[in-house]
């Protein structure tokens, strides 16, 4: 074992990779190129103890990097070198900062004699990153990665977690310099999750208590903070009816009886529609996205609103709340279940039955079962829940096939829901699967893909195949860019405006030049075999599902719109 | 309703901060008025003060969002009645045209403003105030030919009684022992 207390000498790239390997993090991934050669020179020599993964881009590296860090809880890692390297992780620390997942990025840099020269491949990435990261820093000074290495998984990690940028220099990484290793935990400017206010805790439990109609509305918060567990218990003992948001989706699972599906643009009716007729509303570690509320100047509105959540920034930012406690709702939890008494809003049940029957009847059952037709979106998915029995992580990328996944994948095990939320950055599926089967080699992996969003990082079907990766990837071809056309049918008068993908490529034969396993399958009797083909192959594997091509997403909550003013599909029929 | 915000921040000494604090008020397209950045009383703690207009609930939230960031120990904002302020100009004008002038002394006297330098060739004329009144000065001195002015941001102290930083800090560092 290394001592990474006492004090040795070493370059800086070494004690980069030490302070790593201090901080127990096992897997890179990234992409070498001029600037960073001295790091990755080093790199060889910890291969037995850091693994690296080459990725084919670096957006790649750092969807990657988020898919290994929302799969597991721990932080992801990447490198990339200077100037265009540091550039191509942009989008993905933007989704991490969105999306709050813990990830380290460390970009190389010119010389530090260099900076501010326009030097070859010289990037302000710390000025570039600044907008899209919890905390960046430039190192030029190779004594201080130790101790700057430890602040960043200390800040990456903590409190509301995000995306956390290092850039260090050149001569930094060749130099010599003293390396030991303490933890940090201790920032005197940062306090993550501040101690919990006891009379919060008492006067939200008091409301709660008195709520005739109340509802719970969670998000990724309870996955963030290891909450699954609290906030079954508060559920349970409340007797609340809850949903979740699209990125809390996984955290309680989809059979128990007072989950009632997800909030939001294409969520469920019950709960949408309860959203506005609650008297309480319980938001537990959410942030009232846009896409949440609706038109929030109609939001909740009659409801008094309890705001558990860890960001100050995020309190009263959308909504106005009654109550807040600020902390971490695993500390939070558990403190108000205990002062709650136990609840019983069976009699919203009706109300709930009723929702879910007219869902349906107008969207869920013509879209599963339809009499005739090209396949559905929707098939696919639940087609995939029988064959997985619930138990895959559900990687997605961003549009139609994204929403269709979050309606209709069914979950077990929470951190089995893996999509780009806040961002909604298209690209984001298959990089994220990579690192989602890298971080979780015991689960089944499956990418949803769309035939657009597929081809805008397909190149890491190279990474699945050089780490021989088991990923599972579903391709939903409608042979458009579905959900802009969605929008464009809706509300731009059908005006299709640069949305046909009529020259897509056959992706069976693409697969076949990765020597990836794929078909393609478009007859309705055909797909659950196909579908068990791959979920029960032992390596990748690609299917192609040709769809109906117009296929929309419903409910809708237009823009503009309350949640309970959804659109069905069935209105102009 | 825009109204006029007195933010104070207080902050590490660190390398960009300046930047990272700015981007808070770029993404919500808010001019800054007036910004000055200095160390505090406590050694290595730095302080911000930036004048913005804006509206209550934008202040709000954003005084949030810049305490948010790593190495911002605290922010507050503060109306025009919490604080007392002031802001230092100069003023450099030719020793000759005062020297023909007679109202020069009625001036500087009326606007409680002093003579910071004297060659031949210019005079220096110092004035602290609030903006109206420094700019007030310059006006009054425009037929005299000002060939320079220069305005700092604005200083503020504030008028209730706030938890000091330093008791603050103590607090937190007893926190972390614990």
């Amino acid at each position: 074992m290394q001592d990474h207390t006492k004090s040795q000498k070493v370059t800086g790239s070494e004690a980069l990779l030490l302070s790593l390997i201090a901080a127990n993090v096992d897997t890179i991934f990234g992409y070498p190129g001029g600037a960073i050669m001295p790091l990755y020179d080093k790199l060889l020599n910890f291969s037995n103890r850091l693994r690296h993964i080459l990725t084919r881009h670096e957006q790649g590296a750092i969807h990657a990097a988020q898919g290994y860090a929302r799969s597991t809880g721990k932080t992801g890692v990447c490198f990339a070198t200077s100037g265009p390297g540091a550039t191509n992780l942009i989008t993905g620390i933007a989704d991490a900062m969105a999306d709050s997942t813990p990830v380290v990025c460390f970009t190389a840099q010119v010389g530090s004699m260099l900076l501010g020269t326009d030097a070859f491949q010289e990037t302000d990435v710390v000025g570039v990153s600044m907008p899209i990261t919890k905390w960046n820093y430039q190192i030029t000074n190779p004594n201080e990665i130790p101790a700057i290495i430890a602040k960043a998984f200390y800040i990456a990690s903590n409190g509301r977690p995000g995306p956390v940028l290092i850039d260090i220099t050149k001569d930094a990484l060749i130099k010599d310099c003293d390396y030991s290793y303490t933890p940090c935990n201790y920032i005197r400017s940062y306090v993550p999750s501040p101690a919990i206010k006891e009379e919060k805790v008492k006067w939200a439990a008091d409301i709660i208590n008195a709520a005739k109609k109340p509802m719970i509305v969670f998000g990724q918060g309870v996955i963030l903070g290891h909450a699954e567990k609290e906030l079954l218990e508060f559920v349970e003992k409340s007797g609340i009816p809850c949903a979740s948001t699209m990125l809390g989706l996984s955290a309680m699972p989809n059979n128990h009886p007072l989950y009632k599906g997800m909030v939001g643009m294409h969520g469920n009716v019950g709960p949408n529609r309860m959203s506005n007729q609650c008297d309480l509303l319980i938001a537990i570690g959410m942030r009232f996205d846009d896409r949440v509320t609706g038109d929030v100047a109609r939001y909740a509105k009659q409801a008094k609103i309890i705001h558990l959540e860890i960001d100050k920034a995020e309190i009263n930012k959308i909504v106005k709340v009654d109550v807040w406690v600020r902390g971490d709702v695993k500390e939070s939890l558990p403190m108000i279940t205990k002062l709650i008494n136990k609840g019983d809003h069976s009699d919203m049940e009706p109300f709930f039955a009723e929702c879910e029957a007219e869902e349906m009847r107008r969207v869920i059952n013509p879209l599963l079962n339809p009499k005739e037709g090209k396949i559905t979106m929707g098939e696919v998915i639940d087609t995939l829940n029988k064959v997985s029995a619930e138990q895959a992580i559900v990687v997605t990328d961003v549009g139609q096939q994204q929403m269709i996944s979050a309606r209709y994948a069914r979950f077990q095990n929470s951190r089995s829901f893996l999509s780009s939320g806040g961002l909604g950055t298209m690209g984001f599926g298959l990089p994220a699967a990579v690192g989602a089967q890298i971080g979780c080699p015991n689960r089944k992996v499956v990418a949803i893909l769309g035939d657009g969003g597929f081809q805008m990082t397909m190149q890491e079907l190279g990474t699945i195949i050089q780490e021989k990766l088991p990923v599972k990837v579903i391709i939903m071809n409608n042979s458009y860019l579905g959900n802009v056309r969605q929008w464009q049918e809706l509300f731009f008068n059908h005006r299709y405006s640069s949305v046909a993908m009529n020259s897509n490529p056959d992706f069976v034969r693409l697969a076949s030049a990765y020597n990836i396993d794929a078909e393609m399958v478009n007859k309705r009797e055909d797909l659950k075999s196909a579908i068990e083909r791959m979920y029960n192959s032992e390596s990748a594997y690609i299917l192609e599902v040709q769809l109906e091509e117009e296929g929309n997403v419903f409910p809708i909550v237009p823009l503009g719109k309350a949640t309970d003013e959804m659109l069905y599909g069935d209105e102009n029929k | 309703m825009n109204e006029e915000y007195t933010i104070t921040i207080f902050s590490e000494n660190s390398i960009g901060l300046l930047n990272r604090i700015s981007i808070n008020f770029t993404k919500r397209k808010l001019n800054i008025d007036s910004l000055i950045v200095s160390e505090s009383a406590i050694p290595g703690v730095f302080k911000f003060i930036i004048v913005v207009c804006c509206p209550q609930n934008t202040v709000e939230i954003l005084v949030k969002q810049l305490e948010k960031q790593i190495d911002v120990i605290r922010a507050f904002y503060l109306k025009k009645e919490d604080i007392l302020y002031q802001e230092l100009a100069l003023y450099k004008l030719a020793t000759e045209s005062l020297l023909e002038s007679n109202e020069m002394e009625t001036i500087i006297r009326q606007h409680n403003a002093r003579i910071l330098e004297i060659t031949k060739e210019h005079i220096i004329i110092e004035k602290t105030g609030h903006k109206s009144e420094t700019q007030e000065l310059f006006e009054k001195l425009k037929p005299y030919e000002v060939k320079q002015f220069v305005r700092t941001g604005r200083v503020a102290i504030t008028r209730p009684d706030i938890e000091l930083l330093s008791e603050y800090l103590k607090g937190l560092e007893q926190e972390h022992r614990k």
